[in-house]
């Protein structure tokens, strides 16, 4: 009777746990999804920055013209006169997306515009990668960790910046692609099902599609993989975990046109098959060791090992000489630069210059991850009691990705997800020690008489250890609770080692500590909330300040966009730095020289040699590119810092880099950058400063510079080569068109000018490497 | 001296492999018959390609990945459907098989799809 009322109360508690995980795990959706509306409410619903507006307009061609014009798509509007190949070069994971929830809304009769499914894909998407983190959580520690787990990553402000509504971009897809493909592999380790192990490669390939970061996935894989065999933790079910998901994974990857044969060829895949053999030599040891007697396994032993070596070493040759001979050893670029964070600066200056690539600063840290930050220690160590092989994963999964978010601001994102699972790790397992000692004093008395026996004995020792955390918590309970989170859980940790049982705390600790850590979790709600509408929803392309006479709002970008979209001829090509580019392409929906895809260097040299050159010069070489339309950005007037003649000396050490007569010290004064009337004469006379600040006297009587904070050098000069046709009005963006050559030259500088004409035609070919 | 007690080991170690081997069940031979048909055509397939040269590299890289493919698959059923292993002791190989075949499923529409 006992026994089944018993066991009845358990399925209830059983069902009622599930029902409560839902709701939360719901609670959970809705909490990732809302956070991330606050630029909606803010501003409106339009796409921020400037790569989400090239996936905007790929998704606007794909729900156009369906999915085999897209897939062959050649995009002549952009790079010209190169053009681009669409469907071979962009990850088409998230357009695919996006258009097929466009697809299946407009099927049922919801018609939302393409722009709204865009803007909103991203916290759809946050919402997934959430649930994908309670059930990851769980297959490592348990239910209650996988709540925690999900409830940080719905608010930790890394992810929000990267997915509040309207930042389109891969890595809205790309993390919850992760984290699932994560999740899968765990489950495959701890169940051995291949049916796992198909579904991992199937959200492998989702990811591939999704994001060029797949490489962190097919490099940790066989990195845990590796680390499993060498701590002795080789079993069936990792092989089963592991060696379809290489084959399948490969053909997987391969079939993806911008991964094409990289998948075999390049380095970043080698580790995946070097751990492939490893894995097959490994069972093929256990399987003989299995079948075999001990001491013919040993005669086994010497005999493979003396003949193997020697294979092994030639093979080994072999592949170091193929794999030196290309001078990358094979790597791309990108990945070189997070091996060797100094690689970009030396050899490719566009990485370099891009803000993401930079390496974060110490408050960037616990700007992103705040009360995480201090929380993962805590985490590592409950992952270790006991070590398991999903939590020796969580391990290395955190310290790889703490790694490359030192060496790339960007990829703080990769680490989001990994110091939320420790930490809801680390919380949960608080919690855990908490609520049991609570519900020990105040229930465990008349519940089961067997366990008090045992619990007698453990409150003697209690006593003890009780007054020695008493005392420590009388010292630090002014200080914050993490360092009594991580006395308390070692503390068990020994204990229970010793006891195998499991110990409580008295009844005061840890009401108090449950409040403290409750009081923690407050503290990270208030910051997330407000890092996601203070710090993280500016949409870039409006921007707004305060002042003492309300709200500005600077729409500049639009109304040069529209401008152009409206005063232009279709087939007009527009030249400005490449950041704009696919905005111009997206929003103005002119032909571009440049854009942020920064697949060509030498093109992107060729227009910043242009904007540094006089303006002659850079007159000739834009006409040799056909373009009618310069546009550049000034923030003087308003004090937007991001301007044109702010990234100026980028654009010097780009077009150096390729033109060689461009050299970066002509334009500094000792060393300087300025652009005051202490700035060289090269400074004064190029292209950049010319469309910069022509007619910018005009505003003030001083042409003062609000943000470089002096008054600029030449104040009164004419344009010969170039005609203003438009400035916004901010002054924020300024659009020239290039003056048509003359007719006729007058008759007396006809021979000066032939002969300037001739030294110049012959330094523009120089120059110019379309003539 | 040494030699022979190396070359007697060695014969000793062969023999006792093979006995070991022949005390196998059945269906586990049948299956590693598959995988070794399967790793002989992927060998088949990469001497043909030293011979002929790797144009289209598609279709040589979906051939040899088909075949090393099933080999891995056949080698995951082998590992679920073998008796002496403890932790799959509660998995019928019915299931083991199921999966197998859809694991396999997948791997080949793939290939037909990468095969060009």
């Amino acid at each position: 009777m006992a026994a089944q009322e018993t066991s009845q109360s358990a399925i209830f508690r059983h069902a009622f746990g599930n029902v409560l995980s839902f709701t939360v795990l719901l609670l959970i959706g809705v909490m990732a999804f809302s956070i991330r509306l606050f630029s909606v409410i803010k501003y409106e619903s339009v796409i921020h920055e400037f790569d989400p507006y090239f996936n905007y307009r790929v998704t606007q061609f794909l729900t156009k013209s369906g999915v085999y014009d897209f897939w062959n798509w050649f995009d002549d509007r952009t790079w010209y006169p190169l053009g681009r190949v669409i469907g071979g070069t962009v990850y088409p994971g998230l357009t695919l997306t996006a258009g097929t929830l466009w697809r299946i809304l407009n099927s049922i009769n919801i018609p939302l515009s393409v722009e709204t499914v865009c803007v909103f894909t991203a916290p759809v998407f946050s919402a997934f990668a959430s649930w994908a983190t309670y059930l990851l959580t769980k297959e490592i520690k348990g239910a209650g960790a996988g709540l925690t787990a999900a409830a940080l990553l719905a608010m930790v402000p890394s992810y929000i910046s990267r997915s509040v509504a309207g930042s389109y971009d891969n890595e809205a897809v790309a993390i919850f692609a992760l984290i699932f493909t994560f999740y899968l592999y765990i489950k495959t380790l701890n169940t051995g099902s291949l049916f796992y192990a198909t579904l991992n490669a199937i959200a492998y390939f989702y990811m591939v599609c999704s994001w060029g970061g797949y490489t962190f996935i097919i490099n940790l894989i066989p990195m845990h993989v590796l680390l499993c065999i060498v701590t002795g933790r080789y079993s069936p079910r990792l092989y089963i975990a592991y060696a379809p998901l290489v084959v399948l994974g490969t053909l997987l990857a391969a079939l993806v046109p911008v991964v094409g044969f990289n998948a075999v060829m390049t380095s970043e895949h080698f580790a995946s098959f070097l751990v492939f053999i490893i894995i097959h030599v490994v069972a093929l040891v256990y399987y003989i060791k299995g079948i075999l007697t001990p001491q013919m396994f040993k005669v086994a032993v010497t005999l493979v090992v003396s003949v193997g070596m020697v294979l092994c070493f030639a093979v080994l040759a072999v592949l170091i000489a193929l794999v030196a001979s290309s001078p990358t050893k094979g790597w791309s670029g990108r990945s070189l630069s997070l091996l060797d964070p100094t690689y970009a600066s030396k050899y490719i200056p566009i990485i370099a210059s891009v803000s993401e690539h930079q390496p974060p600063t110490w408050p960037s840290y616990f700007m992103d991850i705040n009360v995480l930050a201090f929380l993962v220690p805590a985490g590592i160590i409950a992952c270790f009691l006991p070590l398991s092989d999903a939590s020796s994963f969580a391990v290395l999964y955190i310290v790889t990705s703490v790694y490359f978010s030192g060496v790339m601001v960007r990829l703080m994102l990769v680490l989001a997800p990994a110091a939320c699972i420790m930490s809801g790790i680390a919380l949960s397992e608080a919690f855990d020690v908490f609520t049991r000692s609570i519900k020990f004093h105040l229930v465990g008395t008349t519940q089961n008489p067997q366990e008090n026996a045992g619990d007698a004995t453990k409150v003697t020792q209690n006593d003890v250890k009780s007054e020695k955390s008493e005392d420590t918590v009388k010292e630090r309970s002014s200080r914050k609770s993490k360092k009594k989170d991580k006395e308390n859980i070692e503390k068990p940790s020994l204990v229970s080692r010793v006891e195998k049982r499991l110990l409580v705390l008295p009844l005061e600790t840890s009401v108090m500590a449950v409040f403290l850590v409750v009081l923690l979790g407050a503290f990270y709600v208030v910051h997330c909330v407000w890092a996601a509408a203070e710090a993280y929803s500016a949409p870039s392309i409006v921007l707004t300040s305060r002042s003492h006479d309300g709200l500005h709002v600077f729409d500049d970008f639009r109304e040069a966009y529209a401008w152009l979209s409206h005063n232009t001829e279709v087939d007009d090509k527009v030249a400005s730095w490449w950041d704009y580019g696919y905005q111009t392409t997206a929003m103005a929906n002119r032909t571009v020289i440049v854009d942020n895809n920064t697949w060509n260097n030498t093109h992107i040299a060729t227009v910043g040699t242009a904007l540094s050159s006089p303006e002659k010069a850079a007159w000739d070489i834009f006409n040799s590119l056909d373009v009618k339309y310069v546009l550049v950005v000034f923030g003087g007037l308003v004090g937007y810092p991001s301007d044109d003649i702010n990234k100026f000396l980028w654009m010097v050490r780009i077009g150096g880099g390729v033109f060689p007569h461009i050299k970066e010290p002509d334009y500094l004064r000792d060393g300087q950058y300025r652009i005051d009337s202490q700035a060289t004469p090269t400074m004064l006379n190029c292209l950049m400063y010319k469309l910069s600040y022509y007619r910018f006297v005009e505003t003030d009587g001083r042409g003062y510079d609000k943000v470089r904070n002096t008054e600029i050098g030449k104040k009164h000069f004419k344009l010969n080569h170039f005609e203003e046709v438009f400035t916004t009005h901010h002054w924020m963006v300024r659009i020239y068109k290039l003056k048509s050559p003359r007719n006729r030259i007058r008759g007396k500088t006809k021979r000066s000018k032939s002969q300037k004409s001739g030294t110049s035609k012959r330094s523009t070919r120089k120059k110019n490497p379309w003539q | 001296m040494g030699k022979s007690a190396t070359t007697r080991d060695v014969h000793a170690l062969f023999h006792s492999l093979r006995s070991a081997y022949a005390a196998t069940a059945n269906h586990l031979k049948i299956i590693d018959l598959y995988i070794f048909f399967a790793i002989a055509t992927a060998l088949i397939q990469v001497a043909y390609m030293a011979i002929v040269g790797s144009f289209p590299f598609n279709s040589f890289l979906s051939g040899v990945l088909s075949c090393v493919g099933t080999a891995v698959l056949a080698v995951s059923l082998r590992i679920q459907v073998n008796k002496d292993n403890k932790e799959f002791k509660d998995l019928p190989p019915e299931r083991a098989f199921a999966d197998f075949v859809l694991c396999n499923l997948v791997l080949h529409l793939v290939i037909m799809n990468f095969l060009g």
